[in-house]
This record gives C-alpha cells, structure tokens and sequence, in this order.
C-alpha cells in the first residue's frame, strides 16, 4: 500500500537573509542565518533540527550546517541535482522523510554568493569526463556557455511556432516588477520597468534580452518542514503540503533537451503537473496564485500549458489579458520572482508560496488564496508543490 | 596570458570518437549495432535493445535548422560574435547542435537548408560547423 504524502507534513516556518549583490560573509554564514531565521519563524529551537536537505550545488556541508546552528542529531540528510530544478525536490525529501518517520523537523535550504562569488554559466573544460562534463561539452566548445543560450534554443522554437513576440516576454517582466515594487527584500524594489525600456535593452541570447533573465543574488533562503499535527500547534499558520513530486522524461537533459521529436512543450513539467495534481486530489482550477519557476521570461509562459491553465500554444493569451497580475486568473510571482525578487535558486519562490498562504505578501491579492502551486526549474529535472491552507 | 581559444571537450570513450572523426574531417553518428538505431548525443547503451556495441556511420552533412539562437552577450576569448548557433534536423534523421558560419544574422531561419563544413582554429583544433546550402 503506497504511503499518500498528501497533508502529512507542512511548511512551519520560512527564513532570509537579506538579499543583495555582495553579502560580505561566506554562504555557510548565510546558510546558518536563514536556518537560524526559520526556525524563529516556527519558534522552534535549531537544536531540534534533524533532518537538512539542499541541492548538489551549494557549497556547504550539511554537517557544517548543522555544527554552525547547534542541530540535534541527524537521522536524515539529502542533496538533490540540476541546479533550480531541485528546489521542489528538497521539500520532497523533507515530507518523504516526515511521512515514513525518518525525521521530525527537516530544513531545506540554498545558500549562495551568486552574483559576489561563483556565478553561473562560465563554463566547463578540462580532463575530466564524468557523464555531466560530457554533456556539457556537446554544446561549450561551440560557445553555449550561458544558461540563456541553452534557453534560448526552445524559447525560439517556441516562439516561432505560437506567434509569441518579445513584447509579450516583456509583459511577463513587468508584472513580475510590478509586484517587486512593494516587496523591500527585492532587487527590483522601487524600480518601475517600461515596455520601453525592456524593448530597448541588451540583447542576449536572441530572443532574449536583458530583462528576461534573472538576477544573480548573493543570499540564502531557508524552509522548515514538520508533521502537519505538530505544524498547527507552532507559531505560524501551517502552510500545508497538499502535493509535492518530482519528475523528469524521456530524453531528459540538463537545459539541452534538444533531440525529442518537438520542443515546445515541457514533458517533464507535464509529468510534475499530473503527479502533484493526483496526489492533491487538486486540478488547475482549485489553484489561485503561482510561483511558477523563471529563470527566463519563457518559462513561465509554457509552464502555463504544461499545468493546465490553458491548451497548448495558447499561454501568451493569458499573459495578454493580465491573467499573471494581481487581479488577475492566476496571480504570478507575486513577489517578483528570480527575475525581480532575488535569485536564490527557487527556494525564494517556495518562500513565497507559504506567504501567499498565510496571507503575507506584499503582492497578496484580493482574494482567498487557499491553494498555491510553486515549480522547480524549466528544461531540467524538475517537480512541483502544491501549498494549501489548513 | 590566457590563450584565446575556444573551450575544449573533454575526451573519454563515450564522446572521444566524436571528435577524433570530426578532426579527420567527418561528421560521426553513432549506430546501435543490436537494432541499427543511429542516436546523438551518443551513449554507451542503447536505451531500446540495451545493446552495448555500436559503431559508427558517416553523415551526408545536409540537414536544416530546426531552432536557432544568436549569441551576442556576453563575448568569451576564443569565439566570434554574434555567433549563430543552430539545432540541425540531419538528412540521417538525427539532431545535433552546432553553428552557422557564413551567414549574416538576419539571414538565418527556420527549415534553412544547410551543410556540414569542419572549421579549423588557428591552433589546429577542428569542428563541424555548417553553413547555408550551397552557398561559396
């Protein structure tokens, strides 16, 4: 009999550091304080933390982690690969080790000096040839070395074949700025974007530019999971897991999934969507806001397809009526997303998800959220969450 | 002083043939040899017959650009720029990346006919790139 993870754990508490281009400490003392932070949020002690989950690309051990905050003993630690599209994954790990007893009190977090210290996409070269190195070099000598370009690829393709425009990727920016207006921990804090000035910008990765892609963010961003019995008796509101999977398809590759028949749909994104709908019992009407993953503009236009919001081909309609705004069907990053708010990997649009929940942010729309659905990465292997009131 | 020069592969036996056809001026596919299926990016089993063995064939080297992106920021030691990289629909059937030579930007399109030609850098390294059918 399959062990169902639905609302058998919650997201209890939430932790940040600031965000910003140069932190001036190392990630492991940003990893520490949004620990430290979201165990305040619980009002929990980090003494009771006995479980730690993160992604294959932060640089700090667990067990440093766990000296650094005074854990307890730990019965359960995990890393999950491919850059953003862990972000989902940790929280995955975190309700299977709750849902099977494996742990009490799970923390995921990503912590990174992203734009002060390693930035991504400079490259890979060398005399080792793991399997991922062999990957990579299909595509660096040739000089994809960017994750914009190895985007750019399928965004064409997709563009081309749906009648998207750049102005219609601007519209995406620009919601997403609007909601970081208001939200102080943003980059884009304050700083109106114009279709103007989006049109006008540096040309990337054609048919990005600029403003499609995220920030790069030194920072560090913390979730803290518990049974759901044990969540409703802690400080916060529990934010509870509905559903949460991971998936990824046939010809899979690491943001190059160039050689299956048609590239422009999201296979693996389709997957997540019917997992975590099944486990939730849940379909794309019972959800009223997104934290969908954005690296880049495009994604978040087909992500719209691959869960069901609308058919295939026809995302960039709902951009153009303001479905992603604040009034709108299915308000989106509302507090700016990788691309206006920080990019912490995605563990920063997770945060946001248990805000829109509780009813907290600084983009809360009008209406009764009660379900929110967050994704991994776009073009790896990725996953999905589905956060609902108690 | 670093070296301007493009970034090399790594070579171990999944990939190495790859490259050691490209420098003596042929574009490789690898075929399964259980169920004769051609596949690239290559791999070591097949994941139809899970064959291990294979060998490999020859490319005409006309194919046309399924998608298409055009580099212009930011600009690293060792590439041109803009630089045109495309998905190539390959007359065998397979797909693979490379890039367009001898084409304006603005000239590159979707279904564009093209041909394999092995570029050699100035340090002696070479690579299949292609550049529009028929063009001089």
């Amino acid at each position: 009999m399959p062990i169902s993870l639905k609302d058998e754990a919650a997201i209890a508490g939430i932790g940040l550091t600031e965000f910003s281009k140069n932190s001036g400490r190392s990630e492991l003392q940003l990893a520490a304080e949004c620990i430290k932070a979201a165990c305040d949020d619980a009002g929990i002690s980090p003494s009771e933390i006995d479980g730690l989950v993160s992604y294959t690309l932060d640089s700090t051990d667990e067990i440093e982690v766990a000296r650094a905050v005074g854990a307890n003993d730990l019965t359960m630690f995990s890393r999950i690969n491919y850059g953003g599209g862990a972000a989902v994954g940790t929280i995955h790990q975190a309700t299977m080790a709750i849902a099977t007893g494996q742990a009490s009190t799970v923390v995921c977090w990503r912590a990174m000096n992203g734009r002060s210290g390693k930035r991504m996409g400079q490259g890979v070269s060398g005399d080792i040839t793991s399997s991922d190195l062999v990957h990579w070099s299909w595509y660096t000598p040739y000089g994809m070395l960017i994750p914009g370009s190895w985007i750019a690829m399928i965004a064409n393709k997709y563009m081309h074949n749906y009648g998207v425009t750049r102005e219609d990727l601007g519209l995406v920016a620009i919601s997403q700025r609007n909601y970081a207006l208001n939200n102080p921990r943003a980059y884009g804090y304050g700083k109106p974007l114009s279709m103007d000035e989006y049109m006008a910008s540096k040309m990337i990765a054609e048919p990005l530019c600029l403003y499609d892609f995220c920030q790069e963010t030194d920072g560090g961003c913390a979730i803290l999971i518990t049974s759901a019995e044990r969540a409703r008796d802690l400080k916060q509101k529990p934010a509870m897991i509905r559903g949460v999977c991971q998936a990824s398809t046939r010809g899979q590759e690491q943001m190059t999934s160039y050689y299956r028949s048609e590239l422009t749909s999201l296979p693996e994104m389709e997957l997540a969507a019917k997992l975590v709908y099944e486990q939730a019992g849940l379909g794309p009407h019972d959800i009223d806001a997104a934290c969908l993953y954005d690296a880049f503009t495009s994604e978040i236009i087909m992500q719209l397809e691959s869960f069901g919001f609308c058919k295939e081909g026809e995302g960039v309609e709902l951009v153009r009526e303001g479905g992603l705004d604040i009034d709108g069907r299915l308000p989106n990053n509302t507090h700016g997303g990788l691309i206006s708010e920080a990019y912490i990997h995605g563990m920063n649009n997770i945060a946001e998800g248990v805000r829109l929940v509780r009813g907290e942010s600084t983009g809360q729309p009008d209406k009764n959220v009660e379900h929110v659905l967050v994704s991994s990465g776009v073009g790896v292997p990725t996953g999905a969450l589905i956060l609902g009131k108690d | 002083m670093t070296d301007p020069r493009r970034i090399k592969p790594p070579m171990g036996p999944d990939n190495g043939w790859w490259w050691d056809m490209a420098a003596a001026g042929k574009l490789g596919i690898q075929r399964c040899a259980g169920c004769q299926t051609l596949r690239h990016p290559p791999t070591p089993m097949c994941g139809d017959c899970h064959s291990t063995q294979w060998d490999t064939v020859e490319a005409s080297g006309a194919g046309t650009v399924c998608s298409y992106t055009v580099l212009t920021h930011p600009q690293f030691p060792g590439y041109q720029y803009p630089l045109i990289i495309i998905l190539v629909d390959l007359a065998e059937g397979t797909r693979l990346t490379s890039q367009l030579v001898d084409c304006e930007p603005e000239n590159v399109e979707f279904g564009l006919p093209v041909e394999m030609i092995i570029q050699e850098d100035p340090d002696g390294f070479k690579l299949p790139v292609f550049k529009p059918a028929g063009a001089a």
